[in-house]
């Protein structure tokens, strides 16, 4: 694991991607987390939507993108549930802006790195929803912290898989 | 300025977004008059349209999945795995046959009760119109226990119509998009639906719980609550009619903040979490629908037709055993009071148009006297008609006519030879007691 300061993050290789797969991936994270459930049952523990958002935002280690991201696919998984739409925006909002962020200062091709990073990603989000909810909003809202803690597993062991597979879409020079 | 808006540029759009997110999440709640805060129940325009667009970016992808998913069941079930179709295809033609029967003496039950209802001037409401949809997709959210139907305004659907399936209730539209309407659950935290304990007659309010497990909430602590009783609509939340199975009790805890109160964990009757094919009720009216209407009235004719086979039976045998008096114990009892008393006297109150048997029937000159008749000399039978081959314990005759079908059975044996009586397998069903719904 390589820590790096902040004159070694202008050598980092940003990376792109085709036009397409910055629609289809998000879009497809969305429909599969919409439709997966409905085959799993209360077994459905990850977040799909997050871990692209998480990927997309280290990958392009810009805080600005990252944040649109994060908004644009909470914003998304609120406007599909009954709940306010915002709640799961902010809470990704926050996760697409600290991702970026990271990414610009470690290495985030290390697998236990990305891992780690999920975990706590996804901790922090369940986090926020709550705080929005219940201390923002002052709705009743009740809550499972294991819940919470078993997608926070899956999401990190998702992004294990997912990330390689995303990494293969990279447009290389 | 601009070294300013350049440094912190990050931050800024972090918070502008932030900002922006918050200020509509503010306009989405509002204070009640008790001081809660709660989100308004009906979305506001932006916020609809907000929806609209993820459900019309999100929805045809899942269409496409959901479409895939069902040609494959369809091509698995409908033309590979075909073992024991052909059995459960009588079994499916018995229960209709008894289904028949049963409804025929509800229907009885469901008219005295409408009269009664009709005399208290309440009417219950029928399920009068229900339309069949396909469940596409879910909110994706363990705390959104939301999903989406394929059909929606266009097909005529509404915000507040009741989802069930055959097994339960589901929950309710919550919102009705042009070709999609969204479901709310009944085992979502923001649901509400009135019910009924079977039993106990306890009242209750259905919401779900952190877990996805539908509750009744705020109940006083009561011992004659149960598990395994059955929770029915009650009928006063003006979306679900009376009498639906909702689920049967799980459990029974306290609730966690007031000490006098408990909340009963309810297992669904429907399978919220695997759900493909529901029924929304689009109108319910004080009277039966034209297709309910018309299965009761067949069900009637069934009704109608089995009675009158079986006093044909009946007749059948009463001048058989007529006509055979040397096989009748004058004295016996009738076989069925000898069985079971309580039985017979059942039998001949659920069936009124089969009438008596005679206790001691009237003894008719014989047309072929014979040895055995009173009387009557006997005669030395001829070679052609008799029957020379020994009698065997258990032994017994099939009636001409029948084509084999029935079946022939022995009565008591209180006398030298018991009066045979046929029990077809039709009548054997219709002499069972039928479940009858609880009032």
């Amino acid at each position: 694991m390589s820590v790096l300061g902040a004159n070694f993050r202008r050598d980092l290789e940003i990376r792109r991607y085709p036009l397409l797969v910055y629609v289809l991936v998000p879009l497809a994270a969305v429909v599969l987390q919409a439709w997966l459930p409905r085959v799993l049952g209360p077994y459905a523990w990850f977040d799909l939507p997050l871990v692209v958002t998480v990927y997309f935002a280290l990958g392009r280690r810009s805080p600005i993108q990252g944040t649109l991201m994060g908004a644009t696919m909470g914003i998304f998984e609120d406007a599909l549930s009954q709940h306010a739409i915002g709640v799961n925006g902010i809470a990704k909002t926050i996760v697409g802006f600290l991702a970026a962020s990271v990414g610009v200062r470690i290495d985030v091709e290390n697998h236990t790195i990305r891992l780690i990073l999920n975990f706590l990603l996804s901790l922090l989000s369940s986090a926020i929803v709550v705080f929005v909810y219940r201390i923002l909003l002052g709705l009743e809202l009740e809550w499972r912290w294991f819940t919470e803690l078993y997608k926070a597993i899956g999401n990190s062991i998702i992004a294990m898989v997912l990330f390689p597979l995303l990494d293969r879409l990279q447009i290389r020079d | 300025m601009e070294p300013f808006f350049i440094r912190y540029r990050n931050f800024l759009v972090l918070l502008a977004i932030l900002v922006a997110q918050i200020v509509g999440l503010a306009v989405q709640v509002h204070r009640t008059d008790s001081g809660r805060t709660t989100l308004d129940p009906q979305d506001g325009p932006s916020v609809r349209l907000i929806r609209l667009w993820a459900e019309g970016m999100v929805s045809p992808p899942e269409r496409l999945i959901h479409a895939v998913k069902l040609g494959g069941e369809n091509l698995w079930q409908g033309y590979i795995d075909l073992h024991n179709v052909h059995q459960q295809n009588l079994d499916l033609q018995k229960t209709i046959d008894r289904l028949h029967l049963e409804q025929a003496l509800l229907m009885e039950d469901a008219k005295q009760g409408q009269r009664l209802q009709a005399l208290l001037d309440f009417q219950q409401k029928y399920i009068y119109k229900t339309m069949t949809a396909q469940a596409i997709g879910s909110s994706g959210s363990d705390q959104s226990h939301v999903f989406y139907l394929d059909k929606g305004s266009a097909e005529g659907l509404e915000r507040d119509m009741a989802v069930i399936t055959a097994d339960g209730i589901v929950g309710k539209v919550r919102t009705v998009f042009p070709h999609t309407a969204q479901v709310l659950a009944i085992n979502d935290q923001t649901s509400g639906a009135g019910v009924i304990l079977e039993t106990t007659r306890i009242r209750g309010i259905l919401r779900g719980n952190a877990a996805g497990q539908p509750q009744i909430v705020g109940l006083m602590a009561d011992q004659r609550i149960q598990a395994g009783e059955k929770v029915l609509t009650a009928g006063g939340d003006q979306i679900f009619p009376r009498g639906l199975p909702v689920g049967v009790v799980d459990k029974v805890v306290r609730d966690p903040e007031r000490d006098s109160f408990v909340d009963v964990i309810i297992k669904p009757a429907a399978h919220l979490d695997r759900l493909d094919e529901v029924l929304v009720i689009t109108s319910t009216q004080p009277r039966f629908s034209p297709e309910m209407a018309q299965d009761l009235a067949t069900s009637e004719a069934l009704k109608g037709v089995e009675a009158a086979s079986i006093q044909e039976q009946q007749k059948a045998s009463q001048i058989r055993a007529e006509r055979l008096p040397g096989l009748t114990d004058p004295n016996a009892p009738a076989p069925n009071q000898v069985a079971n008393p309580a039985a017979g006297q059942a039998n001949a109150a659920a069936t009124p148009a089969v009438p008596a048997q005679p206790s001691a029937p009237k003894l008719l000159p014989a047309q072929h006297p014979d040895r055995f008749s009173p009387g009557a000399a006997p005669q030395a039978p001829s070679k052609s008609t008799l029957d020379t081959r020994p009698l065997k314990k258990g032994d017994a005759t099939t009636p001409a006519g029948t084509g084999g079908k029935t079946a022939l059975k022995t009565g008591p044996r209180s006398g030298p030879l018991a009066m045979p009586r046929e029990i077809t397998p039709r009548e054997t069903v219709s002499r069972e007691p039928l479940p009858r719904r609880n009032p």
